[in-house]
């Protein structure tokens, strides 16, 4: 693989919340290289957004950088302190792709305004020239009639239509990489393949580097070419989607591939993981997931386990894949995953 | 937008009729000595002769309907007391140019101060310690008090008389700036409100991740933002502040309309009375209307709310 765009080393982030430290991103590294488009999966709370937000200095004020560097084309996003600094980045560099478009973009202007708006701070162009541009990327993203539909307000668009003006407003900004925080949690089922059938040929167009975060592995099959998987805090497996669909190593991928609900299996309950996440506010010991684990070793509740390699591609953070360990099968649901009786991704 | 301003003008006049009607019936109420300048020494029979002559032994709604028909004509009756015979809108004018005059000056001080106030509160830590002290002993502090201190001190201190004199213009200081304070107490607060309200909108993650800049994120979304529901209350604050401060005007002796009304309450100068009183609750309404239609003009969400819908 080229270069990474994009590489964050063992990067710790964390909160101060009523008097107390809560450790949101746990010694991560990532590299994200140019023209892919990475998954972050997880559940809530799993600091993929937190993880994201990093990258663009747009955390809450108690958060910080504890230690790590988050390399892009030769600076360190993890030092930055200064709004200036991050007004190079913003928009320019890394645009986000926000979670709920009811809210999201400003109730009192045009949605023209608002897509103008990042056209003039990051294209540089004025009045007319913007204008012209502005209508261009509405019709990029799907909006007919973009000379009336400029002038209206987001009360007058649809869920759906917002998103796509999120969207065009991200684009606007020409930035190189494309965070999409969750773009079709709030959507209509029926939007979302829409929607991200949308992101995906605007990627192709402008040539872009795409991060999703999301916690819909249906969202992850249709539009990742890789998939990190995020718990407590840390990646704890990452890899191409073939990898971690058809051939997962981290027992938390396995119960997560588990609560898939799956098309031909009757009478039986979807699987959900039992217990809860780890309390980020104490200190985590070896394996976060040991406790949720049905079948957890004696290490993993004693020592971190290290990425191990299962291919090039493919890394985990388990200690099953440790050559000591003894064997442990992968749940029944997954193996139907990789025989391919669910159908293809 | 046309509908809607129609809507709240039907409305409006219809708060202002009834308005109207109950203050006039509540004035009837009044003792009848109010309606004349030598009650004690006239006879019985010359006291229910004039009260017939000026319509005040007529059923209520006879008498209603006369009272609308001469408000239409612009006719308030006349002074019973404070001036005898006067026309009451003739003394209304002659007291309103220095309430206005005044009422302005402070509007803008407090606009000016109190705006300001808000939006540094909602953005620095500082600012907001120092106004929020500010805010409270303003509201917690009786304003009688406080306008009594700054009337002792501030005139010892500037070496000025207590009493207003229209043509010295350092005698307009200490009423104009007690004048402003509530106001700017009232403006800072709020605008601190909606603007703390805003800055946690998703809309403001959103133009923060496309790269606008702190400040003309506050300039040109926050702040804007905040405004839409002070506008609402802004202009009853403006046209009561320019009507003239009951308390302030009659503590510095001030011929406005404000001290006025305090004058012919405690004359029992009844037609003043009714007069005043119902312009001061037709600017209550006035504002509140003002201030709607202005909320259709800035808000485009009001204008389409009945309308289309949102999707």
């Amino acid at each position: 693989m080229s270069e990474p765009i994009l590489s964050v080393r063992n990067l710790n982030f964390k909160f101060t919340l009523r008097g107390k430290t809560l450790h949101a991103i746990r010694d991560v590294s990532l590299d994200v290289y140019p023209g892919e488009s990475l998954a972050i999966v997880g559940e809530s709370g799993s600091g993929k957004s937190v993880f994201t937000k990093s990258f663009m200095g747009l955390n809450d004020k108690n958060g910080w950088v504890e230690s790590g560097e988050i390399l892009y084309s030769g600076m360190d996003l993890a030092k930055f302190t200064q709004e200036e600094e991050w007004l190079k980045i913003r928009g320019k560099e890394i645009a986000m792709v926000m979670q709920d478009p009811m809210t999201s973009l400003n109730p009192l202007k045009t949605i023209g305004a608002q897509i103008m708006e990042a056209i003039e701070l990051h294209q540089h162009l004025k009045g007319a020239k913007a204008r012209q541009a502005m209508l261009e990327i509405l019709k990029d993203v799907g909006i007919q009639n973009p000379e009336k539909r400029a002038k209206q307000y987001p009360h007058e668009f649809s869920g759906g239509m917002r998103q796509r003006v999120v969207i065009a407003i991200a684009v606007a900004c020409k930035p190189k990489i494309l965070i999409c925080d969750e773009p079709t949690t709030a959507l209509d089922v029926t939007i979302q393949a829409q929607i991200l059938k949308l992101i995906k040929d605007l990627i192709a167009k402008y040539n872009l580097t795409a991060i999703y975060i999301t916690h819909d592995l249906g969202v992850v099959a249709n539009v990742a070419e890789r998939i990190a998987v995020m718990y407590a805090g840390d990646i704890i497996e990452i890899g191409k989607s073939e990898e971690i669909f058809y051939d997962p190593k981290h027992p938390y991928t396995w119960a997560l591939l588990s609560s898939l609900p799956q098309l031909g299996v009757k009478g039986e309950d979807l699987y959900s993981i039992k217990g809860t996440p780890p309390n980020l506010f104490q200190e985590i010991k070896g394996d976060p997931f040991a406790p949720r684990n049905p079948k957890p070793l004696k290490i993993d509740f004693v020592k971190r386990p290290p990425l191990f390699e299962v291919t090039p591609t493919h890394k985990a953070r388990t200690w099953l894949l440790d050559p000591r360990a003894p064997k442990v099968e992968p749940p029944e649901s997954i193996k139907m995953l990789k025989d391919g009786r669910i159908g293809k991704l | 937008m046309l509908k809607y301003s129609l809507k709240r003008l039907i409305s409006a006049i219809f708060t202002l009729i009834i308005i109207l009607s109950i203050v006039f019936f509540l004035l009837r109420q009044m003792p009848i000595e109010g309606y004349f300048d030598n009650f004690d020494k006239m006879s019985e029979t010359t006291i229910n002769s004039k009260l017939r002559e000026m319509g005040l032994l007529d059923p209520f709604p006879v008498q209603l309907k006369n009272f609308f028909s001469d408000l239409l004509r612009g006719d308030l009756g006349t002074s019973a007391k404070y001036r005898v015979g006067e026309d009451v809108t003739k003394i209304i004018l002659e007291k309103a140019p220095i309430s206005l005059k005044m009422g302005l000056l402070s509007m803008g001080i407090s606009l000016l101060i109190g705006i300001p106030l808000g939006g540094a509160m909602a953005r620095s830590k500082i600012w907001d310690r120092f106004g929020t002290i500010f805010i409270v002993f303003v509201n917690a502090v009786p304003s009688a008090i406080y306008y009594i201190f700054i009337q002792m001190y501030g005139t010892q201190l500037m070496g000025i008389s207590m009493t207003f004199e229209p043509d010295n213009l350092v005698t307009w200081i200490l009423p104009v700036f007690s004048m402003s304070l509530g106001n700017i107490a009232y403006y800072a607060m709020w605008l601190r409100r909606y603007m703390v309200d805003e800055m946690t909108r998703d809309y403001v993650k959103l133009a923060r991740a496309k790269g606008v800049s702190k400040k003309s994120l506050t300039m040109k979304h926050v702040f804007r933002n905040a405004f839409v529901p002070m506008i609402q209350y802004l202009p009853s604050s403006i046209l009561y502040t320019v009507c003239g401060s009951l308390y302030i005007e009659s503590l510095y002796g001030i011929p406005g309309m404000g001290g006025l009304l305090v004058d012919v309450i405690g004359r029992q100068d009844n037609p003043m009375v009714q007069a005043l009183v119902m312009i001061y609750s037709c600017i209550g309404i006035v504002g509140l209307l003002i201030g709607d239609l202005m909320m259709g003009v800035i808000d485009p969400r009001i204008s389409f709310a009945k309308k289309e819908g949102s999707r």
